[in-house]
């Protein structure tokens, strides 16, 4: 092989290599990107059940309950306009409580209960997860 | 008094950088005048900026709450160790560390490094100032840690809870050192390309900084991980958080730099792609420091959201990685290439090494900031998490772990097939035996865990092999270190693949009283009780363990409900066998009275972190080796 197409092999090789990388990723994100919904956008269209969501908004005061196996918890996600009931089992972070916010992963089931696989809440006193923030925020301007 | 002199040292140590920067520039362009005080004044600077950071550290520890910063992030109640660590538990704090470690590493270069050529020394040092300059910049206009607050409240806020642990004082430290020490690299890159004095030589002069800052990178994120692994109470190791990602990144690249520098030190071959390596490394770190310190993210990492400083750093990061980029596509067509090599051959066996770690660069950087793009561009929010980074880098690391099995087996430049497939032979057989006999064993395992422990056995073989019938005392230290990394490669893929395919998992509710059982243990909650200490009070289960006819343990994991600032957290309670861990946690009360608890079974999932440390000792026995046969001989150093 001529120094020169060494060079160009290696270089051509590497673009190869980085583009498959790339299609793979851009694949790979299509299906497994989970967007973020408040419970008015679920309201407004339907999601997929089975599909990896992300929802945010309030815990619904009242709505907290703790199933007799004393592990699996339901409560009521809501954005002051619309409302989802989840489903979890586990320890919840130690601040959850009803009237605050919160984010849960997870996916629909056919009835339209969300069953939530993880929950984030707020890490401490003084801070929200944006994504809870832009919910809340979201939702009080849709009052208006 | 202590603020001011903080202060005054910064912009003292601001003004050295700037001349530091002028003078290696005019040397660089011909004229000598200032060249003498390059040096010296690279010192003169990192000691001002370490001056600087140590009084901070004293404000913290003496509780000045006339300090901003530490009014936020203090308080007198805290014990002694996270008062001295909470000084880089926040960002302007954690900036200053940054800038002084990046200082420190030009000290250092301008100090120890006696290999390389002068000028394009200087021009390394003059790389380092002008990195130095805009985080100077950012950090006396954008983000002042020692700016002062009246009134004097009478108490601080105190530290995010989360953070108080022996893990702050060590984790951010090594993690830094790592982040920073790579611009090292990154200047040796704007040094060279601005002489052209792209060889052996330099690459010999570059290599043992890559791997000091790798080693450090390395040790970091180990510590990291398993800091979030004992502290979230999550019972995972990696969660592919934004945040992780910043710090695997650098780390991706610095690996690929550490093998592809190895090529052009031993066979002055991939000159360009090195230099292009060690400008990426640097700036992976830059995006990182960007995205963690940005506030552009969620996570215990993002400490203040002040849109300013985002648009501060990101302008810096379009500066350096923007004109490293424009050097080096100016100065890349006058770089001679290198020498040629078979595609069957180490140097083949590192280029493939290097296009795989790239390629999983590529798709964790993608994953990492498509949600950021996507929400910029449209303001759809969505996450990227496991599901996406298993598919899609999990594969590539698996082929990447065969390559790295067969390339010491490699010889330098010319190699056939016949003798490495009887040298790959063994490992290869053990490779297909594990296979098998898993396979068997646990039928439903999954098929990247199933494959992850099949390679980890015949790398673990492989990895050993280079030292077969070699005289292990007279074997080079850099030899031993290259086996040791390897093989912590292994016993860490081993650690994962054990982790994610046999944990057992177990949630209960249970009576004080009540006996779970959980993998080979058996758990009895005995008693729950309130205690306390400085600055929390809290819940904590009394367990008993036992396992099998053995001895009765006892675990006591905690809910705890810290004060300054007001934060509950979970503190689990971990066992370590000599087969893997028992992880326990405790939850909220039923409404009934039971308890849940939350209990894992987790085999050999402490091999992760072994493996992490196997290969960052592999590192420093590598770097123990060069300098000391460089030193000792320095006509034979090429060997």
């Amino acid at each position: 092989m001529k120094p020169k197409n060494q060079r160009l092999t290696l270089a051509l090789l590497a673009l190869a290599a980085i583009i498959a990388a790339a299609l793979l990723a851009l694949s790979a994100l299509k299906d497994q990107a989970a967007y973020f919904y408040t419970p008015s956008d679920v309201a407004k269209d339907r999601v997929q059940p089975g599909a990896a969501v992300r929802l945010g908004g309030m815990v619904e005061k009242g709505s907290l309950k703790r199933l007799p196996d004393g592990v699996t918890i339901t409560f009521v996600v809501s954005d002051n306009a619309a409302s989802v009931p989840v489903r979890f089992k586990g320890i919840v972070p130690a601040l959850f409580r009803e009237g605050s916010g919160v984010v849960a992963d997870g996916k629909f089931d056919a009835q339209g209960d969300f069953l939530a696989e993880t929950i984030l809440a707020k890490h401490d006193e003084r801070y929200m997860p944006p994504q809870v923030a832009g919910a809340m925020h979201k939702s009080a301007s849709l009052k208006k | 008094m202590i603020a001011e002199a903080g202060l005054a040292a910064l912009w003292l140590g601001a003004a050295l950088c700037a001349l530091q920067l002028v003078a290696a520039g005019l040397a660089v362009r011909g004229q000598d005048a200032l060249a003498g005080i390059v040096r010296p004044v690279a010192v003169a600077q990192a000691a001002l900026t370490a001056l600087a950071f140590a009084l901070l550290i004293l404000l913290f520890v003496r509780v000045d709450l006339s300090v901003a910063l530490v009014f936020e992030n203090d308080h007198s109640a805290k014990p002694f160790l996270y008062r001295f660590a909470a000084a880089w538990g926040n960002h302007e704090g954690s900036m200053l560390m940054w800038v002084a470690i990046l200082t420190v590493a030009g000290a250092a270069v301008a100090l120890f490094e006696r290999k390389l050529e002068e000028r394009t020394l200087l021009a390394t040092l003059g790389g380092q100032a002008a990195i130095g300059l805009g985080f100077y910049a950012f950090l006396l206009f954008a983000s002042n840690p020692f700016a002062r607050l009246f009134p004097v409240p009478p108490e601080g806020r105190g530290l995010n809870p989360l953070l108080q642990d022996p893990g702050l004082a060590f984790h951010p430290p090594t993690l830094y050192l790592g982040y920073v020490g790579l611009s090292v690299a990154f200047s040796f890159a704007i040094g060279a390309l601005l002489t052209r004095d792209v060889g052996p030589a330099f690459a010999r002069a570059m290599r043992p900084w890559v791997l000091g800052a790798w080693i450090f990178l390395t040790i970091g994120i180990t510590a990291g991980s398993y800091w979030a692994y004992y502290e979230l109470g999550w019972g995972g190791w990696w969660f592919w958080d934004p945040v992780e990602n910043a710090s695997l990144m650098p780390w991706l690249a610095a690996t690929a730099l550490l093998h592809s520098v190895t090529v052009l030190a031993t066979r002055d071959g991939l000159r360009a792609w090195t230099l292009m390596l060690a400008v990426l490394a640097f700036s992976m770190s830059m995006i990182g420091t960007f995205l963690v310190r940005s506030g552009i993210l969620t996570s215990v990492h993002a400490f203040a959201v002040d849109p300013r400083r985002g648009s501060f750093l990101l302008a810096l990061l379009f500066i350096y990685i923007g004109g490293a980029l424009a050097l080096f596509g100016a100065r890349v067509g006058t770089v001679r290439e290198g020498s040629r090599f078979d595609p069957i051959s180490r140097e083949a066996g590192l280029v493939a090494n290097n296009l795989l770690l790239s390629a999983i660069l590529g798709i964790v950087l993608v994953g990492t900031l498509y949600p950021l793009l996507v929400e910029a561009a449209t303001g759809t929010k969505l996450s990227v998490g496991p599901p996406y980074f298993n598919a899609a880098a999990g594969p590539l690391a698996l082929i990447l772990v065969a390559i790295m099995a067969a390339g010491p087996l490699l010889r330098w430049r010319r190699d056939n097939l016949k003798p490495l497939a009887r040298r790959i032979a063994p490992a290869a057989i053990l490779a297909l035996a594990v296979l098998a006999a898993v396979k068997l064993a646990a039928p439903t395992i999954h098929i990247l865990s199933l494959l992850g422990l099949s390679l980890a056995a015949g790398l673990a073989l492989a990895s050993v092999a280079p030292l077969w019938k070699r005289n292990l005392l007279r074997t080079p230290l850099f030899v031993w270190g290259m086996v040791v990394a390897h093989l912590g490669v292994a016993v860490s893929l081993a650690g994962m693949a054990c982790d994610s395919s046999f944990t057992v998992e177990k949630l209960v509710a249970a009576r004080v009283g009540e006996r779970v059982a959980v993998g080979p243990y058996s758990i009895t909650l005995d008693a729950i009780d309130p205690t306390f200490a400085e600055n929390w009070q809290a819940l904590q289960a009394t367990l008993l363990v036992r396992r099998g006819e053995g001895d009765t343990l006892t675990l006591t994991p905690q809910a705890r409900a810290y004060w300054a600032p007001p934060t509950e957290t979970s503190e689990t309670a971990i066992h370590t066998a000599l087969d893997g861990q028992l992880y326990t946690v405790i939850g909220k009360q039923a409404a009934d009275g039971r308890w849940q608890l939350r209990l894992w079974w987790k085999p050999f999932v402490t091999l992760i972190w072994a493996g992490g440390a196997l290969i960052a000792l592999g590192g420093a026995l590598a770097l123990v080796g060069r300098v000391w046969r460089g030193r000792r001989k320095p006509a034979e150093q090429w060997l």
